[in-house]
């Protein structure tokens, strides 16, 4: 294969492709900006599906039913948390965008309300969060009305067992049962979710499984599954077996990699070209540069040397796992440009003594400073001088949150890339009347 | 022989378990004790307060030593060693990685003591060979270009789990003796110079049993001096030494490799599997309960383990694990690593006490010839005149004990070739039949087993994700199994990723801090363990 080297020219360059990347993506494409997204695939293919606000607060560990009133308060408790940045209007409009986007492209979701969803886990927990996939609506539904229901698991699907799901929610949940069946034409061995939810895009494979599954409910009118119905169309093949079975069906996550992530991933990837947008995802973007003009990304994949050229850049690069941060012996670590990075004085503290401690690890605490625009500062935000007035940076690589157990990953990832979005789409506009001007 | 039996007696409460011989401490010396016994026809009831190896026996390099370590400072040990590690090698090769072991001086370390190394070994009838630091790094290309002086030595590995839980599965097949995990020794009875009774408490049903037998070992390890007291004997004194740890995510060497200089931190590196052992610090305590690594420990192991393997700083490591040592005092020094390895038995005389002994000290590679001299006594005060016989019956091979030994699992499941049998491990390729196995069968095995105690009979849990992901799917069996069938389920399942974590504390950076941001995710974040309590 010729390598050929490619030149792209966009107003914004977004870089990652974790939650808050796409998020910044849709955005941009709403203001009508014109956008290339880059950058390693990051955590998509473990989200759940679930998009959490505020599941919990950050330092007691209590569930948080109503996130706006749980807003109001981390606003008090911690001012530095990249939530209580952004006004709670901007938040819910960002999650009104975020999801009404996944639903035109064929992902429906519940828009955001003004409580949590109580929802279910592949471990048969409960986990608040503010929105959900059409696909999983219904299972918190029938948990909160306390409807007789049967959980289906799989012969062969390993790690999500019905009867666990059922065992640790019987006490709250007195008429749910568990029952197993083969899924068709894959009885023998260990069979995947990934493999199993394409399957179910062709009719003929629905039809035989709607046969097992009515089989399996007995007299039962509501059943749950593991989250493997469709790739591309969850809530067709959801309608279809429903439609077939005569039973009202409904999602429940399964560990990581999910179906559910990887749905969003594909549809992704589907539907930025088609609407314009430069997408260049699986390739780690290698360097990062400034100049009076612009912004310089560069990157290479199978056919060779890419160069974007941008006016504006959102840094989405997550953290550990997604490669934004690098944890080293010595220190934490911005990646792409070595941004100073706010963490605890030694690697001592990092963490707890017990890992489940209520109090979260500071290690998650760390991160990137920002000014009000969403700006990444340079000398660790001392002096409060913007590293480079075209670069913002948005999600969970930002400091003072702790994401896993504030239950709030999606929150910080869509709201902080709905704040960079607006302000880079500002000097985006203030640089266009200058040069229009000049 | 005679067999053990449960009373309940209706007004009293406690159960009483009955056996001739209550050995306290599940570590190997323990577990060879309730071995060396049963083959001489004795019965003996085997208690752990926590499970088997959960002290310094599962806490350390796992090298079965040639006694080169040893030869310049304390003869005796070096010698021990040296027959030991022959006779294990014949009778126990299940449990042991012949792999060699190398001393190796670099650069800033003394030449005078390096010159004089083949001589201590030639003292202590241990093979030494000298080979040039050309072919030293030609069968070990990780060492350090300083290296000056390199030897060879018949240094092995040892899996210390595998060797308690077989010896303790052979003691059962024998002369049916049990071992029970989770008891601890609360207090003795003692009439007219003679221990009547043993009061212990499950740790789990948190109910008081009594066991009564006719001679009472005491071979706890660490533990052994505060186990003495309770019976009132004062003749028991031990230092104690903590030792930190770390494993490598890979096998950095095939063989032993040790710094060819008097004992000091981060000086033996020892292959185990698919990983490496780097080790070890030494540092005074009077903790017993609650030792863990620091992160200056394993910064100070990397250091000095980065001097003969330099990729050793840059190595990934995914855990890392303290443990203390059970030391003898002696009067003249009072310093951990000057304190002899050798072992002590006290058959407690002096104290008044007739049917009470206590072995403590020495070392995983003499585990045997310990339990030998206490079998020994033990056995004449029963008035059993059979002879020790471990230094030439093999032990046995036996089926649910299998799971411990790196490689095993995937060998298995390869050769069996059945595609229902799911791997719930993936880093070790750990499948459901060996859980099944495991909760059936193994020694210890019980009806609602913790992840924790799975986890110790076998490899699940010991790859580069240390179970965050194996945990769920194991737990998630085992409620599908039946074995779980409530929240409590959940709470072993927390309980050992808290357990796991202890161990990977101060090593998670580079890819592990990735790793545990994920793992992090997906218990707390996802599942809630972390609030539990709450619900």
């Amino acid at each position: 294969m010729k390598e050929e080297a490619r030149n792209f020219e966009t107003d914004l360059a977004v870089i990652g492709s974790g939650i808050a990347g796409f998020a910044a993506s849709i955005f941009a494409l709403n203001r009508k900006i014109n956008c290339a997204q880059v950058g390693n695939t990051g955590a998509v293919a473990y989200t759940t599906g679930y998009l959490d606000l505020l599941g919990s607060s950050e330092e007691l560990q209590t569930p948080i039913d109503n996130p706006w009133e749980g807003l109001e308060q981390l606003k008090k408790a911690q001012p530095n948390h990249p939530l209580s940045r952004i006004p709670a209007a901007d938040i819910r409009k960002s999650f009104e965008q975020f999801t009404a986007f996944l639903g035109e492209c064929g992902i429906a979701y519940t828009a955001p309300q003004d409580a949590n969803i109580t929802a279910l886990t592949p471990a048969g927990t409960l986990k608040k969060t503010l929105c959900v996939p059409a696909t999983m609506a219904e299972g918190a539904k029938a948990f909160a009305d306390k409807i007789p229901c049967v959980i289906i698991d799989f012969k062969g699907l390993k790690g999500f067992s019905a009867r666990q799901v059922v065992a640790n929610l019987k006490a709250k949940w007195p008429e749910l049962t568990a029952a197993r069946i083969s899924f068709p034409d894959m009885d023998k061995g260990e069979i995947y979710p990934e493999v199993m939810a394409r399957a179910l895009e062709v009719p003929a494979t629905r039809t035989r499984l709607a046969e097992l599954l009515k089989e399996a409910a007995g007299e039962v009118k509501v059943i749950g599954v593991p989250a493997l119905l469709g790739m591309h169309n969850p809530d067709l093949v959801r309608t279809d077996l429903e439609r077939l079975t005569n039973l009202q069906i409904f999602e429940i996550p399964t560990m990581p990699p999910s179906v559910p992530g990887i749905r969003l991933r594909e549809m992704f990837e589907q539907v930025f070209p088609q609407k314009g947008l430069t997408l260049i995802p699986q390739q780690k973007v290698t360097s990062l540069t400034f100049n009076v003009d612009g912004a310089f990304l560069k990157l290479s994949d199978n056919y060779g040397p890419i160069t974007i050229h941008s006016k504006a850049v959102i840094l989405a690069t997550g953290r550990f796992l997604s490669g934004g941060l690098d944890a080293n012996i010595t220190g934490i670590t911005e990646n792409l440009l070595n941004l100073p990075v706010t963490q605890p004085l030694s690697r001592t503290d990092w963490y707890h003594d017990e890992y489940t401690d209520h109090r979260g690890h500071a290690i998650h605490k760390a991160g990137i400073e920002i000014d009000s625009s969403f700006r990444p500062l340079c000398n660790g935000g001392k002096d409060g001088k913007a590293y480079n007035e075209r670069l913002f940076a948005a999600g969970i690589i930002l400091a003072h949150q702790d994401w896993i157990r504030g239950r709030s990953g999606a929150g910080i990832a869509i709201a902080t890339a709905y704040k960079a979005v607006e302000a880079a789409e500002k000097f985006l506009n203030f640089h266009k009347v200058k040069s229009n001007v000049e | 022989m005679m067999p053990t039996i449960i009373d309940k007696p209706a007004e009293t409460g406690e159960p009483t378990l009955r056996t001739d011989v209550l050995i306290i401490g599940g570590g190997v010396t323990g577990a060879g004790i309730m071995r060396d016994l049963a083959l001489r026809g004795i019965h003996s009831l085997l208690i752990d307060k926590r499970d088997l190896c959960a002290g310094a026996s599962g806490g350390n390099h796992g090298l079965l030593h040639s006694g080169a370590r040893y030869v310049s400072n304390d003869l005796h040990s070096a010698i021990e060693c040296r027959l030991e590690n022959e006779i294990l090698k014949r009778l126990a090769p299940q449990c042991i990685e012949e792999t060699g072991g190398l001393f190796i001086a670099v650069e800033g370390d003394d030449p005078g003591f390096a010159e004089k190394f083949p001589e201590f070994c030639s003292a202590a009838g241990i093979h030494c060979e000298e080979i040039s630091p050309a072919e030293a790094r030609r069968l070990e290309p990780h060492l350090s270009e300083k290296l000056f002086k390199a030897y060879s030595v018949p240094d092995a590995t040892v899996d210390p789990f595998r060797l308690a839980l077989e010896n303790v599965a052979h003691a059962r097949l024998l002369t049916n003796s049990i071992y029970r995990p989770h008891t601890e020794i609360i207090s003795f009875e003692i009439t007219d110079g003679r221990i009547c009774a043993a009061i212990c408490r499950d740790n789990r049903t948190k109910c008081i049993i009594r066991i009564e037998a006719k001679q009472y070992i005491n071979a706890g390890g660490a533990w052994a001096m505060n186990i003495a007291g309770k019976a009132g004997c004062t003749d028991v004194n031990l230092l104690y030494s903590k030792g930190t740890l770390l494993i490598s995510h890979d096998r950095m060497t095939s063989r032993v490799i040790n710094r060819l200089r008097p004992p000091a931190d981060g000086d033996i590196l020892v292959p185990g599997g698919t990983v490496s052992v780097l080790g070890t610090t030494s540092v005074q305590t009077d903790n017993l309960e609650t030792v863990r690594p620091t992160v200056e420990e394993i910064d100070r192991n990397v250091l000095e383990g980065a001097a003969m393997i330099p990729a050793l700083a840059t190595a990934r490591y995914i855990r890392a694990f303290s443990r203390v040592r059970p030391l003898l005092q002696s009067s003249e020094s009072e310093d951990g690593r000057e304190a002899t390895r050798g072992f002590s038995l006290l058959d407690h005389t002096s104290q008044g006490l007739s049917n009470f002994c206590t072995i403590t000290g020495g070392k995983l590679t003499t585990f045997r010839l310990m339990a030998e001299k206490t079998s020994d006594l033990v056995a004449r005060r029963l008035g059993n005149s059979e002879s020790c016989t471990t230094d030439r019956v093999p032990l046995p091979n036996g089926d649910a004990c299998r799971w411990t030994e790196p490689g095993a699992a995937p060998r298995y499941w390869y050769k069996a070739n059945n595609s229902e049998d799911m791997i719930l491990c993936e880093c070790e390729m750990v499948p459901q039949s060996a859980i099944d196995e495991i909760v059936k069968c193994a020694p210890g095995a019980e009806e609602e087993m913790t992840l924790e105690a799975i986890a110790l009979r076998s490899r699940a849990g010991k790859g580069p994700c240390q179970g965050s992901f194996c945990g769920i799917r194991i737990a998630s069996y085992l409620y599908d199994r039946g074995y779980y069938h409530d929240k409590t389920g959940l709470i072993h399942m927390r309980d050992f990723f808290n357990e796991r974590f202890k161990g990977m504390r101060t090593v998670i950076w580079g890819q592990q801090a990735a790793q545990m941001e994920l793992a992090e995710a997906l218990h707390c974040g996802l599942l809630g363990l972390d609030s539990l309590d709450d619900e």
